[in-house]
């Protein structure tokens, strides 16, 4: 067919079309005039004021400061989740001693705490890695618990009757089967991590993204303030691929991972 | 290298789930090396039975002992599961290594070739067909090397054409190697080719218990075998008074 050859390499470049056109069009209301740069600066003016504040080292500072911020949490928050999901998950004494009070806590929602944490820590660091390790915590927790719980019974009876005990049958049959479901909860997890270091760190902040934004709110520099939400934005998704990733190696046996060109 | 097969008693055994029972006083002596098949209708504790020598279930009462030992290490026994039960996360061939040390790997891609399947050692379960699913469960059984193999319906999900080459490599290994095999099927010529001895299981207990007397290879078509498959079939077909075994109960 004639038309085929030529709708064939616009293919891959059919999803970006919508947003370059979106671009477009800010860009043009906002050079027009029609747009006020008060409330909306042009794509330009952002990038610009992204250069300069990366050619001053500014904003390799902040997003260090943020990224330690968010990593640290995760570590403590995610590591401290995964450890108790395994301890209720493995033994029903665990799950009697434990499971009820975390659940219980569960429903506190956590950013709920930030006015007491900041009572407790001030408005230092500890107080951030505290509220995104108490993000963090819960979905890893629970879908650690719920992995470990919905492994096949069978599965587990086979293998102890080929002599995997202990260790052996936690690391052959227990943690795979898990995993899946562990690393559900690691990307909701990571949700969790960004939202509240966002609004823990524009709630009160003297490094990091939410500063630069809260910072720029008090010199209306519109542009800077946009510039840090596209750099949430950019963090989460860079944090969503890397999970993306992980289950692409770790998962690579489960048909629902495989990739489909393949 | 032939093993010794193990023996088996069992006097009076029983097994009951809450309140219903399924296999009710069983007597039964099962030979080293021997071949035994049981068929029976669905849900009359056939797989009930294999488990409890397997050691995976307790029994209600009565006694089972494998080679004079009342069970409890099960190292010598192999089951293979009615469902595969391989590990979705590990490849063929880790799946038949499972549990081993050392250096398996050469041992466990000769048991695969075994069962026909060398080039599928690095595929994943789930890029398997049902019936090569069973082979590799079948392969993971046989590198162990058992004294006694329990099969529970390991050749349920063949094709006919698989599943007579199956069939003569399970009676090979089998003549090979000496163990002891029960086997659960369905298939009642299935059970006539391969056993040297046809349990027929109902209402939880042995309602016939038919040596087979035919000499290895046997031909199915032969009259004799089709004698033995039409015995087998009408004590299926045909319980011995249900109700006979009820009153006695009753009146127990
Ligand atoms: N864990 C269990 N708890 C309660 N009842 C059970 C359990 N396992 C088996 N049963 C019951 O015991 C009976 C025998 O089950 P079993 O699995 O031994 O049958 P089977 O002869 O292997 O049947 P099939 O040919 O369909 O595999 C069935 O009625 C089943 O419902
Ligand atoms: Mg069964």
């Amino acid at each position: 067919m004639h038309n085929s050859s030529r709708t064939h390499w616009l293919q891959p470049l059919l999803p970006w079309l919508v947003p370059l056109l979106l671009i477009a069009l800010w860009q043009w209301s906002v050079s027009s005039g029609w747009l006020s740069n008060r409330v909306l600066p042009a794509p330009s003016a952002v990038l610009k004021a992204g250069w300069e504040l990366l050619s001053s080292g500014q904003l390799i500072h902040h997003l260090g400061v943020s990224f330690q911020r968010a990593a640290l949490g995760f570590v403590i928050g995610g590591g401290l989740g995964l450890a108790l999901g395994l301890i209720t998950g493995l033994s029903r004494w665990g799950e009697s001693l434990i499971d009820s009070s975390v659940q219980m806590i569960r429903n506190v929602p956590h950013l709920a705490l930030i006015p007491l944490v900041i009572i407790w820590f001030g408005i230092d660091e500890t107080a951030k890695v505290f509220l995104v390790a108490l993000g963090t915590l819960f979905p890893i927790y629970l879908n650690t618990f719920h992995g470990i719980r919905q492994i096949d019974s069978g599965l587990r009876e086979m293998a102890q009757s080929y002599g995997l005990t202990g260790w052996a049958l936690f690391r052959d049959v227990i943690l795979p089967g898990a995993l899946p479901s562990i690393l559900v909860g690691v990307r909701f997890a990571l949700g969790f991590m960004w939202l509240t270091l966002i609004v823990a760190e524009t709630i009160s902040a003297r490094e990091g993204i939410g500063y630069l934004a809260m910072d720029a709110r008090e010199f209306l520099r519109t542009d800077v303030v946009v510039l840090a939400i596209l750099l949430y934005a950019l963090l989460g998704k860079l944090a969503d691929v890397l999970v993306r990733l992980l289950e692409r190696v770790w998962l690579r046996w489960h048909p629902a991972y495989v990739r489909s060109s393949s | 290298m032939s093993i010794q097969g193990s023996r088996i008693h069992l006097r009076q055994l029983s097994k009951q789930f809450q309140q219903t029972p399924v296999l009710q006083q069983i007597d039964l002596d099962i030979q080293a090396g021997e071949f035994i098949a049981i068929v029976g209708r669905s849900g009359c504790g056939k797989s009930t039975l294999l488990r409890l020598l397997a050691g995976l279930e307790q029994s209600s009462s009565g006694l089972l002992s494998i080679d004079g030992k009342a069970l409890g290490e099960v190292g010598q026994t192999r089951l293979m599961f009615q469902d595969d039960r391989l590990l979705p996360w590990k490849t063929v061939l880790d799946n038949v290594g499972l549990g081993l040390k050392g250096a398996w790997q050469d041992r466990a891609r000769q048991v695969l070739a075994e069962v026909g399947l060398s080039e599928k050692a690095k595929a994943w379960p789930a890029q398997l067909s049902g019936g090569q699913r069973q082979r590799v469960a079948l392969a993971r059984a046989l590198i162990h090397q058992p004294h006694l193999l329990l099969l529970d319906e390991p050749l349920g999900a063949l094709d006919a054409l698989t599943r007579l080459e199956m069939q003569s490599l399970i009676e090979r290994i089998w003549q090979e190697h000496q163990f002891t095999v029960v086997l659960v099927t369905h298939d009642v010529p299935e059970a006539v080719q391969l056993a040297d001895r046809v349990l027929v299981l109902e209402a939880g207990q042995v309602a016939l218990d038919l040596p087979i007397t035919l000499t290895r290879s046997r031909d199915m078509a032969s009259p004799e075998a089709v004698q033995y498959s039409a015995q087998i079939l009408q004590k299926i077909l045909r319980p011995t008074s249900v109700t006979g075994l009820h009153q006695s109960r009753l009146a127990s």
